[in-house]
C-alpha cells in the first residue's frame, strides 16, 4: 500500500501541499505518482517569482518510462525551487514528501488549501483509478 | 489468463513490479531500473527471459532449410556451438522477426526467436518447412537465464559443475554448448559480456536463487531496454517490422548475398530494395535536459523520419534514440520536443560498449 501521509493534503492529479505557515506551502508529487513513473531522469522546475494559477502546469517530471506535467494545486507565487532536483531527480522516488520536494508557493489564499484532498479522500480517488 | 515463467515466483518475493509483456506477467523493475542497468554495467545482473522461444530444427536438410529461411547463411557456421544473428524475412522483404541460430552440425540447429512473435513464428517455420526433411520443435521445456555484465561470468561460474566450467572455458563470444543439464551460450542483448542459460523449468528457481546468492542483482525488462538501446540493438516491433527492410534498419551486415544463386525469402524483393535505395537507421543524441521517445518526428534536409526507439541513457547521463531517416542525412536532425523543435545529433546507432561511451 502507498504511503500517503495524514499530514497533507492532496490534489487528484497526485501533488501533495504542506503549510509551512505564513500562507507558504510545500509542493511535490505523491509516493504513488513517483511509483507510476519510475525513475525520474529530469525535472523541469518553474521560476521564482512566477505567478501561477491553480490547474496551471508549471513543471515537468520526466522519467524513463513518460514525461509527465505537475500541476500547481494553489493559486500564488513561485517563492522558492528545489535546486537539488537539478542534479538529483531520484529524490523524487526516494523520498518524495521531503527531499524530493517541487516548489513552495505563496498562496493568495491560504484558505484554498481547505479545497483539497485530505490523506483519505486522496487514497479513495487512487483506488477509483 | 496471462502466461508466467518457471520464475514467476521468485519475482513476486523479491517484489518486482509487474507488467503483461505481449501475454506474459514478467518485471518491469524490482525497484529501480536505473540502478539495474548500472549493475549490468558495472557488475552483474540476470534477466528472466524464460518467454524467448526456443525451437530445434533437426533432419538431413536442416541446412537448407535454413538457408532458404534466413537472410544470412548458416553455411557460415563451420565451428560447433557457432551462433550466427540473422532476419527471417516476407516475400516483400520486410523482417517477420530476429532471431539466433546456434549449429551443432549441419542437421542439428537450435533457434531463438521472439516471444512477442511466438504464434506467427512458429507458424512461419512450419510452413516454410514444407518439402524440406527437416522437424520442429519447440522446447518450451527450458527456461532461460541471461547473467550479463564485467563480473557476470565469473559469478556465473560458481554455480557451474567441473564439467561445465570445462565446457566454457575459453569459449569465444556468440558460442553455446549444452554442458550437462545446462545449455550455455556466449550470447546477450546488453552490450556487456555474460552468458545466456537455459535451464529445466524444474531447476529454474533454485538455479535463481543460487545466481541471486552468489551477487547477480535481478533486472527488469525496464533495464532490459535501456541496456540494448545503449548497446544499438534492434528491438523487434519497434524498429523493425514485417514493413520494414532489414537494409533500412541497420541488419545490412546479417544479409549474405553471396552466393548470388541461394534463393532465400525475400531475396528478390531485397535485392529490388538494394538497387533504389531505402531509409537508413541511425543514432541520435541530444545532451540537452528531456528525453527523445518512440514515434516522434524527425525532421531532416531530405524528408521525414521517425524515432523507433528513446530512452534516457543512465550510462550517459542524457538521452539517446535510434530513428529511420532519410539515407543522405546529414550530422543534425530537428525533433519535435513537447512543441518545440530541437536539434540533435545523428551518430552511428552504437552508444555503449563494455560500460564505456563509444560516442
Amino acid at each position: 500500500m502507498s504511503n500517503i501521509p495524514t499530514d497533507l493534503r492532496y490534489a487528484a492529479t497526485h501533488e501533495w501541499v504542506r503549510s509551512e505557515g505564513d500562507g507558504v506551502f510545500t509542493v511535490g508529487i505523491s509516493e504513488h505518482a513517483q511509483g507510476l513513473l519510475g525513475d525520474m531522469v529530469f525535472v523541469e522546475l518553474p521560476d521564482v517569482g512566477d505567478a501561477v494559477t491553480t490547474g496551471d502546469d508549471v513543471c515537468v517530471a520526466e522519467s524513463v518510462k513518460a514525461a509527465s506535467d505537475v500541476y500547481t494545486p494553489i493559486t500564488g507565487e513561485v517563492i522558492e525551487v528545489n535546486a537539488d532536483l537539478e542534479d538529483s531527480p531520484e529524490l523524487v522516488n526516494s523520498d518524495p514528501y521531503g527531499e524530493g520536494w517541487m516548489f513552495k508557493i505563496k498562496a493568495e489564499d491560504p484558505a484554498e488549501v481547505e479545497s483539497l484532498l485530505d490523506a483519505e479522500g486522496y487514497e479513495n480517488s487512487i483506488d477509483e483509478e | 489468463m496471462s502466461n508466467t515463467t518457471a520464475l514467476h515466483a521468485k519475482h513476486l518475493e523479491a517484489g518486482a513490479k509487474m507488467v503483461n509483456f505481449f501475454g506474459w506477467d514478467m518485471p518491469i523493475n524490482y525497484g529501480s531500473q536505473i540502478e539495474e542497468h548500472h549493475a549490468v554495467r558495472q557488475d552483474a545482473g540476470m534477466f528472466d527471459v524464460s518467454h524467448m522461444t526456443i525451437v530445434d530444427a533437426k533432419g538431413p536438410q536442416a541446412k537448407a532449410y535454413l538457408q532458404y529461411l534466413l537472410a544470412n547463411d548458416v553455411a557460415k557456421l563451420k565451428d560447433k556451438g557457432k551462433a550466427l544473428y540473422s532476419g527471417m524475412l516476407n516475400e516483400e522483404g520486410g523482417v517477420v522477426d530476429d532471431l539466433i541460430v546456434y549449429h551443432f552440425d549441419e542437421t542439428n540447429y537450435r533457434l531463438v526467436v521472439n516471444s512477442a512473435t511466438r504464434e506467427k513464428d512458429m507458424n512461419w517455420l512450419l510452413s516454410k518447412a514444407e518439402g524440406f526433411d527437416v522437424t520442429i520443435n519447440e522446447r518450451s521445456e527450458f527456461a532461460m537465464i541471461a547473467v550479463q555484465g564485467p563480473n557476470a561470468k565469473e559469478k556465473a561460474g560458481t554455480l557451474f559443475s567441473a564439467a561445465q566450467k570445462e565446457a566454457v572455458a575459453g569459449m569465444k563470444p556468440f558460442f553455446g554448448v549444452q554442458a550437462e543439464d545446462l545449455f550455455i551460450a556466449t550470447t546477450g542483448y546488453t552490450g556487456e559480456a555474460g552468458y545466456e542459460i537455459m535451464v529445466p523449468t524444474a531447476q529454474a528457481a533454485s538455479f535463481w536463487q543460487s545466481l541471486l546468492d552468489a551477487g547477480v542483482k535481478p533486472c527488469g525488462l525496464g533495464a532490459r531496454d535501456t541496456l540494448r538501446l545503449e548497446a544499438g540493438m534492434n528491438l523487434y516491433g519497434q524498429d523493425m517490422d514485417e514493413t520494414i527492410s532489414p537494409l533500412a534498419a541497420n541488419m545490412g551486415w546479417t544479409i549474405t548475398w553471396e552466393p548470388a544463386d541461394r534463393q532465400f525469402m525475400g531475396r528478390e524483393a531485397l535485392e529490388a530494395q538494394r538497387e533504389s535505395g531505402t531509409d537508413k537507421l541511425v543514432g541520435l543524441v541530444m545532451t540537452e535536459k528531456g528525453v527523445l521517445r518512440h514515434g516522434l518526428k524527425v525532421k531532416t534536409d531530405s524528408g521525414e523520419g521517425v524515432i523507433t526507439s528513446g530512452t534516457f541513457s543512465p550510462t550517459l547521463g542524457h538521452s539517446i534514440a535510434m530513428a529511420r531517416v532519410p539515407s543522405n542525412v546529414g550530422d543534425t536532425v530537428e525533433v519535435e520536443m513537447r512543441k518545440k523543435w530541437v536539434t540533435v545529433k545523428v551518430v552511428k546507432p552504437s552508444f555503449v560498449r563494455n560500460g564505456k561511451s563509444v560516442l
